[in-house]
């Protein structure tokens, strides 16, 4: 027998050199001519293998040359970059923070460009999701309206010549150098600012924070306390958002969550106690919620104080609130696994809070020994700063990620105060209200274009590595400093010897290689120290109740104002008023009753100071009696915000400075005003009238029956009831190969919108602009229902229904394509342009699409978004940067269609991910694992309530968790329709009192 | 060879000769346009123009000019289709259902009933390519053969059905009025004068030589046109309804639609015909042959659909109520009582109460009171789809995604324009084309007419001895 006859693939194959085994199985092998540089062994020959591929390209070549439009701006790689391979991303770990919202995460990069940001899982802080900001972060990178250039005296300058008059300028400065900031965890620029200072006779770090933690640190030190959510089974917390707002919500949620999450075989979870003013996130998860004014913030936390540690006096109708008995019963039962905190910027109040942590055992409990860093600012500081700006004392500002000419409660003084220091630079990336008032702007580059090194809690340490070059000649702030400085080597450089004594033995380059690719260091290695503080007594600061008591409060889309600008954020609604767009006045429903005052009636609002802003309000169900609230961040007429113009007003000189410490607190009076101005809101109608479309259950019931927490719906045969699915006019597909599908754990879900935000980028979804969203024609394939509970009631009662109680208890629940075996849209299409895949997925095909929205009116769901007009290169949607600016576009997936007008789209269970991992797995010959394969949504949220898999693979997790929780806690939305969707909810389980 | 009661009342009055049929017809047609026609025609020209504008708006920037949104996706725009839909069914009613039960009456409105059908159905048929995302791929929904591999419609959904439904419809009822319009052409054309007019009408008739042989075919046409239009008369408006019956909307998916459809479609379709025919006959003096009697027939016609749809409302209700499905029961309370409360009482008020009022023979036989009812009904049959599209959507399953529908100045635009569309298109006809069928009317004109005092003899010798084939040769002089 002859052997069987064996084909070279060429002359490489059979000398069969190491090269060539080491590259065989590759999908780009390396010595394929296609990547070769030019001229390299062909030496401009052309080759015989390049025959084929020359004549195409010359075809090509012609065909495209004779074409109406060239493209225009499209450059091939002549020479390839090292590690860019066209089609394949590239993800670099890095950090994203920004005013305490700190995430580690992986940058995804395309063709060189950021395109995604994901949770990193290697860090042990963020592992599982991200913030919104984070998400929506991207988009600031491409941003137009970022300096392109530094400026003196508002006009386009030279780097050289702003490095020589700064230089000179600092030589001969007379009085203090201040270096005013927001937060800084990175070590290594800690350690340059002080060496910068170190200069000057009479230099000041100022440290101050636009939502401020001032009065937190000074009641531990200087440091915020290591909390640990997963390990308390009594939370209290009274104004605390901890899981949208306040301090470091992305690491609190995923340890919140973890003690919330319910199995049957462990029915347990945390009891939640939320004392607040405003609706928050996290009032709305927890299981017992208490409107409480700001006046009576201090009476209630004293009154706690009492009851746990016995000191201090407790009065008032707070002292005897039966909740607040039910909270400390349930603390004191809970010694050791229980943890109050607190909002509160009131050294007094927190002292008290840090004390009756201390007496319930908290320490290295609840609040582990190492502290975090996420918040250092301090009000006393920077108030004595701007006075001594006033005075003429200061020679020389700096202000890096601050902005106190428009976020500090002293706004206006600031501004007087740069016009008596000598010497004023910014390192804003925009000409923001600070910048406006300084001598010298040097851009900072975008966090994706920099280096820098973070340490949000003690012995966790993170980088941040540059995902792209800078796009503008702007300049990293650190490098600015070396240069001022008079150092040759870079901030690079700078921070990697820095990091030289954590790396501990062995070879630097490796520990240091191992570290960026990581991006997180966790042995336990500590570089940053943060400024201690003189610990505070517990006497607190009055606020003496008014009539109307305003708060302001952090947006959990747009934060205290940076991200202003971001119209993704902008379009994100907020989790609980679903308003996007703008801020306004929410005020209490009986409140609004009182004054004859409707949702979008504009209402002057008077400060205390006489000042007056002018906003439309908002009925806000759960908002405390007698008190208002406004969220920070808007009122900015920035030329370089463009999108953010005319929208809102600024709520920052709400804010009341009562010796020395900011309170985001005050007294104001209403007046309602002839104009009204309607909200864009992306849901309109708030109760869930009695339907079965979201489940909820009690923990006691669950313990006592878990089959017993859901209500399935069953149709009435003649055979008895039966399960809709089992009676049916279709035939049942098959799936052969893959069954894809979708778990939300309603339980896990805290209603951030990490996951609108992350399907908005991953998906090139468009931003349709305030007009739009009043409309209701916002594109969000992935939205967040939030439904408030109605007052009680017994009969059917459309009105009672339709009214949220007043004090509503909140349920969220994500909703997207249900991608449903039976779907309605499917059959009713009549071009068939959206249908079913083998695999499971409904599918969209743009092309096909003719645009009879028969599809969406006939989804029960209402997740299919129209394309009224044409989004994309479209002056009329110029806010829409990343589909209308060359520079925009860079943002959007190149695995993604950007659709035109007129055609329908939902979501696809990221369809290009899904092909991508099944060609990945095929490619190395096996199937795709469980885990690979996940959708943006999924990936994104921060605490792991969406679970996406193969349903057909008896191992995967989706598998097992529906294996577990059927006919417990799994039910479908709609069952009685037999839409048989592949997306199933977990019921929600509320751990009342 | 039937009978007439002696006691019904005659069809044609005034005691109109053959020759005054021709002449009152044709004068029309072959007289200079008079004012009233001018300043209509005008007025139509406007609206045609609002219409034009309108659609390049929308064409232009997208349907986002209209006020539709993620929760209600068709609101004015099938709103439109359905009701004018509805109007185009009256002139297949009277055209082929009344020929084959042999209802003398339709002979003279049928000719503009039938026109009337067209123009309605031409503007109709407006919306479904407007509505689309990209009308510019409206013959996607055809099932053409094509180069794209295994494309083709999906034969399962209703707007597919509904596409060879209105086609079909249209292009029968077309090809029927047409064949109709023959032998009137042709009397035109044989006195007409201009030598552009001689030819035109020429081409029109065909060459219609008015043979017994023409004759016999002309009737064995229009009876197997007849034939094959009257399933048309309720598959059109139950496909139509079937767009709304499968799918899973509440107050949309409902097995009493198709008849109640049709039943709609009918009294919109009568209530239509009797506005125009009420100032048709007024504006071109056809009292003699447009009469109270046809006005009163009509409207019994309205009596019986209008109950048909009252009692369809009325079981709605019932069987939301009875089958105890949630979403069904409120979408109907919500119809009732929600905030569009307003748009669901025009309906039930125009609809079911105003037709009733015809029960009274004083009403029934009133020209104002019935020109009134008429416009009743064609409002309220506007806002019957309107309730069944727009308050069905706007507040479905989920109730987070509910919301409101406003109309834009865009949707009134397109609405008001299709007026335009459909009194250009009729002035134009009632100017060129014979309004009445001349053959027709001298063909009932010996059972049916009106005998005045004093001229029994005439009518008598002149007609009553006359052969079938000298009345056929008659219209050509």
């Amino acid at each position: 027998m002859q052997d069987r006859i064996k084909y070279w693939k060429g002359i490489e194959e059979l000398d069969n050199t190491p090269e060539f085994e080491k590259n065989a199985h590759n999908e780009f092998p390396e010595f394929l001519p296609v990547n070769e540089a030019e001229g390299g062994e062909a030496n401009g020959k052309t080759r015989r293998r390049d025959f084929l591929k020359l004549l195409g390209f010359s075809m090509a070549a012609v065909s495209l040359a004779s074409c109406e439009a060239p493209v225009r701006k499209a450059i091939p790689y002549l020479n390839k970059p090292v590690d860019v391979e066209p089609g394949v991303a590239n993800w670099y770990a890095s950090t994203y923070y920004q005013n305490g919202d700190y995430n580690s995460i992986l940058v995804k990069t395309r063709e060189g460009r950021p395109i995604k940001v994901e949770p990193n899982p290697s860090s042990s802080l963020t592992p599982m999701g991200t913030s919104p900001r984070a998400q929506g972060s991207l988009l600031g990178l491409y941003d137009n309206n970022r300096l392109r250039f530094p400026l003196i005296k508002g006009k386009e300058a030279k780097w050289e010549e702003v490095d020589k008059q700064i230089k000179s300028r600092l030589a001969s400065v007379s009085g203090k150098v201040a270096f005013v900031s927001s937060t800084i965890i990175s070590p290594s620029t800690q350690k340059l600012i002080n060496e910068f200072g170190a200069r000057f006779s009479n230099f000041e770090h100022v440290t101050y924070d636009a939502n401020s933690a001032s009065g937190l640190l000074q009641a531990n030190g200087g440091v915020i306390p290591g909390y640990d959510f997963s390990k308390a089974n009594a939370i209290v917390s009274i104004n605390a958002d901890f899981l949208g707002t306040w301090l470091a919500p992305v690491p609190f949620a995923k340890q919140y969550i973890k003690n919330r999450k319910v199995d049957a075989d462990s029915p347990s979870m945390s009891r939640h106690y939320q004392f607040e003013t405003i609706y928050s996130l996290t009032g709305a998860n927890a299981d017992v919620r208490v409107p409480i004014k700001p006046s009576e913030e201090a009476a209630l936390v004293s009154a706690l104080y009492k009851a746990i540690t016995g000191q201090g006096t407790a009065t008032g109708a707070m002292a005897d609130s039966k909740v607040l008995a039910a909270a400390v019963k349930d603390l004191q039962a809970n010694r050791g696994r229980a943890l109050v905190v607190s909002g509160s910027n009131d050294p007094g109040v927190q002292a008290m809070v840090t004390a009756i942590n201390a007496a319930l055992g908290a320490e290295g409990n609840t609040i582990d020994a190492a502290p975090m860093y996420v918040k250092q600012g301090n009000d006393a500081d920077m108030i004595r700063l701007i006075n001594e700006m006033n005075a003429g004392s200061v020679g020389a500002v700096f202000f890096y990620n601050a902005n106190p000419a428009y976020n500090h409660p002293l706004a206006a003084k600031v501004v007087s105060g740069l016009k008596k220091v000598g010497l004023t630079v910014s390192f804003a990336d925009r000409v923001e209200e600070t910048a406006a008032n300084v001598e010298f702007v040097t851009p900072d580059n975008h966090y994706l274009e920099s280096w820098n090194d973070f340490e949000p809690k003690k012995g966790f340490l993170s980088l941040a590595q540059p995902a792209i070059s800078p796009i503008f000649t702007t300049r990293q702030m650190q490098d600015s400093l070396l240069v001022w400085n008079g150092s040759n080597s870079d901030f690079y450089e700078y921070m990697r010897n820095n990091w030289r004594s954590v790396a501990g033995g062995g070879d630097f380059n490796k520990f240091w290689e191992k570290a960026v690719h990581d991006g997180v260091l966790e042995n336990g290695a500590t570089l940053l120290t943060a400024k201690s503080m003189a610990p505070a007594s517990t006497s607190v600061k009055t606020i003496k109740p008014s009539a109307i008591e305003a708060v302001i409060y952090e947006k959990v889309s747009i934060g205290t104002g940076d991200l202003t600008g971001n119209p993704w954020l902008q379009e994100l609604p907020d989790p609980i008023s679903k308003a996007t767009w703008g801020n306004y006045v929410a005020m209490p429903r009986r409140m609004a009753e009182e004054m004859s005052v409707v949702q979008g009636d504009v209402l002057k609002v008077t400060l205390a100071n006489g000042q007056s802003i002018e906003l439309p309000a908002l009925v806000q169900p759960g908002q405390a009696n007698g008190t208002v609230a406004i969220a920070m961040g808007y009122g900015r007429n920035l030329e370089s915000m463009p999108v953010a113009q005319g929208l809102g007003a600024n709520a920052y000189p709400i804010a009341t400075v009562i010796d020395n410490s900011v309170l985001y607190t005050g007294p104001v009076t209403l007046e309602k005003t002839n104009s009204t101005s309607p909200i864009a809101q992306t849901q309109t109608h708030h109760t869930i009238m009695d339907r079965l479309v979201v489940q909820e259950s009690t923990l006691a019931k669950y313990k006592e029956n878990p089959k017993d927490v859901t209500e399935y719906i069953r149709v009435a045969t003649h055979e008895g009831p039966a399960k809709p699915a089992t009676i049916s006019l279709w035939d049942d597909y098959e799936y052969k190969n893959h069954h894809w599908g979708m778990v939300i754990d309603l339980n896990s879900c805290i209603g951030c919108g990490a996951c609108t935000m992350s399907c908005n980028v991953e998906n090139n979804i468009p931003v349709v602009g305030k007009a739009e969203v009043l409309n209701r024609r916002e594109m969000h394939w992935m939205r967040i229902d939030r439904y408030y509970s109605a007052v009680e009631h017994e009969e059917k009662d459309y009105a009672t229904m339709e009214d949220p109680a007043e004090n509503p208890s909140v349920i969220f629940q994500p909703m997207l394509c249900q991608h449903c075996n039976h779907a309605p849209c499917e059959t009713v299409c009549p071009v068939a342009a959206t249908m079913h895949s083998s695999e499971g997925i409904n599918q969209m095909a743009y092309n096909r699409c003719v645009g009879t929205r028969y599809c969406a009116n006939n989804c029960p769901y209402k997740v299919r978004r129209f394309n009224w007009f044409s989004y994309a290169n479209n002056d009329k949607f110029g806010f829409n940067e990343a589909m209308n600016s060359d520079l925009g576009k860079m943002v959007l997936n190149p695995d993604v269609t950007v659709r035109g007008r007129g055609v329908m789209e939902k979501c696809s269970f990221c369809v290009q991910r899904v092909q991508l991992g099944k060609l990945e797995a095929k490619r190395e010959n096996r199937r795709p694992k469980d885990g690979e394969i996940v959708t943006a949504c999924a990936q994104s949220c921060p605490t792991e309530a969406i679970v996406f898999g193969d349903m057909k693979d008896p191992e995967s997790r989706i598998s097992k968790t529906l294996a577990r929780q059927n006919g417990e806690r799994a039910f479908h939305v709609l069952e009685e329709l037999n839409t048989q969707p592949n997306v199933t909810y977990l019921t929600k389980i509320r751990n009342l009192a | 060879m039937q009978h007439v009661s002696p006691i019904r009342e005659p069809l044609v009055t005034g005691g109109k000769t053959y020759h005054d049929i021709t002449e009152d017809v044709c004068r029309q047609v072959e007289a200079k346009p008079n004012a009233r026609w001018a300043i209509a025609f005008g007025v139509s020209l406007i609206g045609l123009a609002i219409f034009f504008y309108s659609v390049y708006r929308t064409l232009w920037f997208g349907i986002g000019e209209w006020g539709l949104n993620k929760t209600v996706g068709w609101a004015w725009d099938i709103t439109n289709f359905v009701w004018w839909v509805g109007i185009g069914h009256a002139g297949t009613l009277i055209s082929a259902v009344l020929l084959l039960f042999r209802q003398k009456w339709r002979s003279s409105i049928n000719r503009a009933a039938e026109a009337m059908t067209i123009f309605a159905v031409i503007c109709a048929a407006m919306f479904p390519v407007l509505h689309m995302g990209r009308p510019w791929l409206a013959y996607w929904v055809l099932p053409l053969p094509n180069t794209f591999g295994s494309l083709w419609v999906n034969f399962n959904s209703p707007l597919l059905w509904d596409v060879f439904a209105i086609s079909t419809y249209f292009s029968v009822s077309l090809v029927f009025w047409y064949i109709g319009l023959i032998p009137d052409f042709a009397t035109i054309r044989d006195r007409a004068t201009g030598p552009i007019a001689k030819r035109a009408y020429a081409i029109l008739s065909m060459n219609w030589t008015g043979s017994a042989k023409s004759w016999s075919r002309y009737e064995t046409v229009s009876l197997i046109l007849a034939g094959v239009a009257t399933p048309l008369v309720l598959s059109v408006h139950t496909i139509v309804s079937m767009d709304f019956a499968t799918s899973v909307i509440p107050g949309w998916h409902t097995t009493i639609f198709p008849p109640y459809f049709v039943a709609g479609a009918i009294f919109s379709g009568f209530a239509m015909v009797l506005t125009l025919m009420i100032i048709t006959r007024k504006t071109f003096k056809l009292e003699d042959y447009i009469t109270l009697e046809h006005v009163e027939s009509m409207n019994k016609v309205i009596i019986v659909t209008g109950s048909v749809v009252g009692i369809a409302y009325t079981t709605e209700f019932f069987i939301a109520w009875y089958s105890g499905v949630e979403y069904e029961a409120y979408a109907f309370i919500n119809r009732a009582f929600g905030p569009y409360w307003w748009a669901y009482w025009s309906m039930m008020t125009c609809n079911v109460i105003t037709p009733q009022l015809f029960w009274f023979r004083k009403i029934r036989r009133s020209l104002t009171a019935t020109f009134i009812i008429s416009i009743f009904v064609n409002i309220g049959m506007w806002f019957e789809r309107f309730v069944i599209i727009v308050t069905s959507l706007h507040r479905d399953y989920l109730p987070s995604s509910w919301a409101m529908f406003s109309p834009t100045m865009i949707d009134v635009g397109v609405y008001v324009g299709t007026f335009g569309l459909f009194f250009t298109l009729f002035f134009l006809f009632v100017k060129f084309f014979p309004v009445v069928n001349m053959a027709e009317v001298k063909a009932i004109l010996k059972s049916s007419s009106e005998v005045p005092q004093g001229h029994h003899n005439h009518a008598n010798s002149m007609h009553g001895t006359t052969s079938e084939s000298t009345i056929k040769t008659h219209h050509n002089e």
